[in-house]
This record gives structure tokens, sequence and C-alpha cells, in this order.
């Protein structure tokens, strides 16, 4: 049945979609791999966090003071061995950190996911409409990104008061900035090119082209800026807490441990910051890490 | 019936420098299954034409009078909803560079089946068999498997041909095709040329080539509109034109063909180069550049004339009729 006009022989190259070679080029680097691992194990012990801690650290009836300021390694009142050590309060630091961890992944993945939606759509807008709904837009974008991101953050727990959707939402405000100038950037871009006018030509919807055309081609730019803003926006609630306007005590992030521990640090009580800020270190890193390689692979200029 | 009437148009863009007259007073029309070969530099407002008639002019462009009739019906000042079901339904475009033309992060069956379900309400499987359908009539070998291929995947002129496949969907009565054989090679290109040539022959669809390439013109089109600074210097039939030029421009063109020349010699050019469309003299924008040209030339635009041979040229000094004969004045 081969005859050679039917015949068509497919290579690697040109049964490769898009996203199989990206995958395939992001395992090229093994520094990104390494980051890949930790940041997919921090994930799964985060949630696994409930079955795999001796201890609730929500649950006050669950933390003994008795046990406060254990040296890791120490045997708890509960008759578990706290091998991080406790806080101040009393909290094992291993369960403490697992539940702190869930937080500042929520925060950080969800006020990410909602700033870029916010963000693209608004700067879509601004780069379809052009005119003089483009430059109110995107003076208001200057005006928002000229303001220091932890002043803007601070004013607005201050105001609404602690908790986590109050600290999702001034992430959300700090950072949509962020995503509506790379949208508009790209999609200045994107609308100038032939396909545009193609598309156009065959008479498609206005917002067809924007949505199915011009978006996806501008999804590459917003990717890694939503993994350099999720660490980000990590790193920023971890900072809301330390300085006491981001989670309540009773609901310890890993800001609050570290918050926490930071007054006992010259007497010696190392471990009640030293290993939530190495599990917030870790976390940011290996997000950066992970972002890094993406950022590499989407740039076409940096390909080999 | 004319499937295309263009009268009077004029499309000028409102720039900073001043009022740049791209197309300026350009008339034309093309009968049903025509080939119209619409020829001239880079700048001369082929493009620009075109894309008038596509309504797909961007500010600070802007149609600023004429007429343009698609099958009769008045297109100039018609609404953008209106405009937009025109688009890709009667009149259809192909564009220069494949490699641009096709959205790079969706399957040729995605942009296929979409421009379909554009203009008609069918089920996602018969648009489906129709993208086949006209996949294969462009001669790609394997077209379902080929259909849930990405653009990449392609080369120059499969990608070509898929803009044409697409062009063709919707059976349109016109097809505007800018320049699509230019960044492809020359085998390539005799191709495509003949392929199109074959479908628009079988299916009846009229066609406006716009291109610089003589050669091309001359195997493909019926007719010829040579353009310059905006205007239609010369239209007639193509081996009328291309063998006895009336207007000087048209027989520069001809003189800097390399098949036209005796081996050894030096090739003709016209002299001076493409003036600027902000800045053209008062008379025949080619006067400074034309060696026939007089006083008049520089003082007044010539009128388009008619000559036998249903062809026009916009010449005080057309070069196969002398000033003795008697010229049909058109105004």
């Amino acid at each position: 049945m081969n005859s050679p006009s039917t015949t068509v022989i497919p290579s690697a190259a040109t049964t490769e979609t898009p996203f199989k070679r990206f995958v395939r080029n992001f395992f090229e680097d093994r520094i990104a791999v390494i980051g890949l691992v930790t940041l997919l194990s921090i994930i799964v012990l985060a949630l696994l966090a409930p079955f795999i801690t001796p201890q609730n650290p929500y649950d006050l009836a669950n933390v003994d003071l008795m046990d406060s300021r254990l040296a890791p390694g120490s045997e708890t009142m509960d008759g578990y061995v706290a091998w991080l050590g406790t806080d101040g309060a009393g909290r094992d630091l291993y369960s403490a950190i697992l539940y702190g961890l869930r937080i500042s992944l929520v925060v950080g993945v969800l006020s990410g996911i909602i700033a870029a939606t916010v963000g693209m759509s608004i700067g879509l807008i601004a780069a379809y409409a052009g005119g003089k709904v483009e430059s109110v837009i995107m003076r208001i974008v200057d005006l928002q990104l000229s303001l220091p991101a932890i002043l803007v953050a601070l004013v607005l727990v201050a105001a609404l008061g602690k908790g986590v959707d109050k600290i999702i939402f001034a992430l959300i405000v700090v950072q949509w900035a962020y995503y509506a100038r790379t949208v508009r950037g790209s999609a200045l871009v994107e609308r100038n090119k032939e396909y545009v006018e193609a598309a156009k030509s065959l008479g498609l919807s206005k917002t067809r082209i924007v949505f199915r055309h011009i978006l996806p081609n501008c999804l590459a730019p917003i990717i890694v800026v939503l993994t350099v803003q999720t660490a980000h926006a990590i790193s920023l609630e971890a900072t809301l807490s330390f300085l006491g306007v981001g989670l309540p005590q009773t609901e310890p992030s890993l800001g609050v441990l570290i918050s926490n521990g930071f007054q006992y640090m010259l007497s010696g009580r190392y471990w009640i910051s030293f290993f939530p800020g190495l599990a917030l270190l870790l976390t940011i890193v290996s997000i950066n890490l992970v972002g890094d390689r993406i950022r590499d692979v989407l740039n076409p200029r940096l390909e080999k | 019936m004319d499937v295309l009437t263009v009268e009077n148009l004029a499309t000028h863009f409102m720039t900073r420098a001043g009022v740049i007259k791209a197309v300026d007073g350009v008339s034309f029309n093309v009968a049903q299954g025509e080939v119209l070969g619409l020829v001239g530099e880079s700048g001369s407002g082929k493009s620009v034409t075109g894309y008038s008639i596509m309504g797909l002019v961007d500010p600070p462009g802007e149609i600023v009078s004429g007429s343009i009739r698609i099958s009769g019906r008045e297109v100039v000042g018609l609404p953008e909803e209106e405009m937009q079901k025109l688009r890709g339904k009667e009149v259809a475009m192909i564009f220069q560079d494949p490699m641009m033309t096709l959205n790079p992060v969706l399957r040729i069956d995605t942009q296929m089946v979409e421009a379909i379900l554009a203009h008609e309400k069918v089920s996602r499987k018969a648009a489906l068999a129709r993208a086949k359908q006209a996949l294969e009539k462009v001669g790609i070998p394997a077209a379902s498997e080929r259909l849930t291929s990405y653009p990449h995947q392609f080369s120059g002129g499969m990608r070509q041909r898929v803009a044409i496949a697409i062009a063709l969907l919707n059976s349109p009565k016109l097809i505007i095709a800018d320049e699509p054989t230019t960044a492809l090679d020359v085998t390539i290109q005799s191709q495509i040329l003949a392929e199109i040539q074959q479908l628009c022959s079988e299916t009846g669809t009229a066609l406006i080539w716009i291109t610089h390439d003589l050669t091309v013109v001359a195997g493909l089109a019926h007719r010829i509109a040579v353009m310059y600074a905006g205007r239609i210097v010369e239209l007639g039939n193509v081996d009328d034109v291309l063998d006895n030029p009336i207007h000087p421009y048209t027989r520069g063109l001809l003189g800097s063909l390399p098949s036209n020349a005796e081996h050894g010699q030096p090739l003709e050019q016209i002299p001076g180069s493409t003036p600027s469309l902000g800045r053209l003299p008062p008379g025949c924008a080619f006067s400074p550049r034309c060696r026939h040209a007089a006083e008049i030339c520089r003082e007044k635009v010539p009128e388009n004339q008619s000559f036998p041979g249903d062809r026009q040229a916009r010449c005080h000094f057309p070069l196969i009729y002398k000033a003795s004969e008697p010229l049909s004045q058109d105004a």
C-alpha cells in the first residue's frame, strides 16, 4: 500500500510537538532537573503534611507549651522525637514547616495565577485597543510599578487585616502590573505579524484573533514571569509575616516561624529560625532554577 | 459580470511628515475567472491597493475617496462587521511570506476549521473533511496526517500551499495574492504558479496577482496593470503591454530584464530612483526619470487615456502612438 505519493516517513523532527521538544530541552540541564526534583519533593511533602507529621501545629490542643524550644532530636511530652526541634510555643518545627510550606505555596501560586489572568487581560486590551485606552492603562501600570512592592503590600495588609485571603489580595495588587506590561510588550510585537493580518483576511472576529491567535503566542514570556513572580510572592508573604502584618501567630507560615525564632538567634537556639529559613530558601531557589531553565528553553535566541 | 470594480480609489496615510498618497486615483476591474497582474516597484502602492480591497488598511491609512465594488456591492464605508463577513468568504488573500502567515502555535486543522466556521455553521467533522479536501486539491500528500501538523513541520513551499488551501476553503470569488512566490525558490515558484492557475480556472475564481516580477506575470496573467507612485500608469492585455509598452516606465522595466538584453551588453536601466510618495513632483511622477519628458510632463499630471485594444495609459507622449494620430480622450 506504499505508493510514493502517500508515504510520509515521520522523522523525529517532524513528529515532535513543540511541547515535547520543550520538555526534552528542559531536561538537558542538570541543575534545572535538580531544581525541579527539589520543587516537586517540596510540593509532595507539603501536600502530604497531615499524614506524615506527628503534630498539627494549628490545633492548639495538640501543642504543649512544656515542649517549647527543644533542641533538634529531643523527645517531646507526647513521646515523638522533634528532629528539627520545637519553637517558642512548643510546636514541632518539622510539622510547622510542612504546614507552613502549604500556606506559602498556596499563597504564591494562587496570587500568581490570579494576577497573571488579570494582568494578561488588561495587557491584551491595552495592546489591541491602542490609543487613549492603552495610554491610560499603561500609565496606571507605570504608577503601580514605581511603588515598592513591599510598601504597597504592607499598606494593604495593614488596612485589610490578617489572613490568607487578604495576603493573596495584596499580592495580586502588587503583581498584576508585571504581567500586564509583559503581555502588552509581546502582544504589540505579535499584533503586527503577518499571521494576524492573515487571520483578519479570513474574516475571524477580533476577540478570536486576540485570544486564540495573539495570546498563545505571548505565553512563553508569561510562563517565565509567572515562575519568577511566584517565588517573589512567596518571599513577599514571608517578609510580611516576618514583619508581623501577614499571617496570625495561630497559623504559622514560614515567615512567622522565622520571625518567632529571630529573638532566640543570639542565645544559641538557631533551629527555630534556621530550618524554616532553609525551607523557604530551598523553595525559592528551586522555583527560580526551574524558571531560569524555562526562560532559556523558550528563548529562541539562546537555542544551540 | 465583473467580480471587482475599483474606481478612482485613493488611499492616503496621514503621517506626521504629511499626507502620503500611497494609492491615488486607481481604477480597474476584474472579470470572473480573470487573472490580473498588478506590477510595480516597492512602494508603488500595489499592496496598499490589495489591502484597500480587503478593507484592511490600518490607521494612519485611510480610504479617502473612490469606490470598490465586490460582485456589484459597494464596500467602501461598509461597517466593520459587514466587512468581516466578506473577508475570507467573497475575497481571500494570500500573503508573501508563508513562514509568517500561519500561526506558529496552532495546528493546521485548527486554523483551517476556524476559517470555515467563521463563515458557515457546519459541524467540526464536516469542516475537517473540507479542510482535508482543500489540502488534497493543492497537492499536499497524506493530507489527513498533515492536518494535525504544526506550521514549522512544513517546508516553505508546502506552507504556501497550505495558505492557498486556506484561501480557497470558502470558495471566494476573488483571491488577492500579494507576492506569494517571492519568498520561494524558483522551482517551487513555478509549481505553485501552475497549480494556482489551474485551481483558478477550475473554480472560476478571479485572481489579482501582486508582484514586482514581470516574468511571473507574463506566464500567468490575462491582463496587467503597471503601477508607479500610487497610480496605474498602464493597463492592458498582458501580451500587448509586454510586447508594445505604451508608457516609458513599462518599457524601462522590460528593458531592465536580463532575458531581453543582448549578451555582453550592459542592462538598460531606469535612471534615478523611486520618488518619495510624500514629495511627488507636480506633474507626471515619472517625469524626472523619463527620457521623453517635456515641459508639460513636469507641470500637468497626465490623464488616463484609452488606446485601441482595450488598453489604457497615463502619458503625455505615449510610445507607440505618435501625437499626430487621433487619440480618444478619456476623462
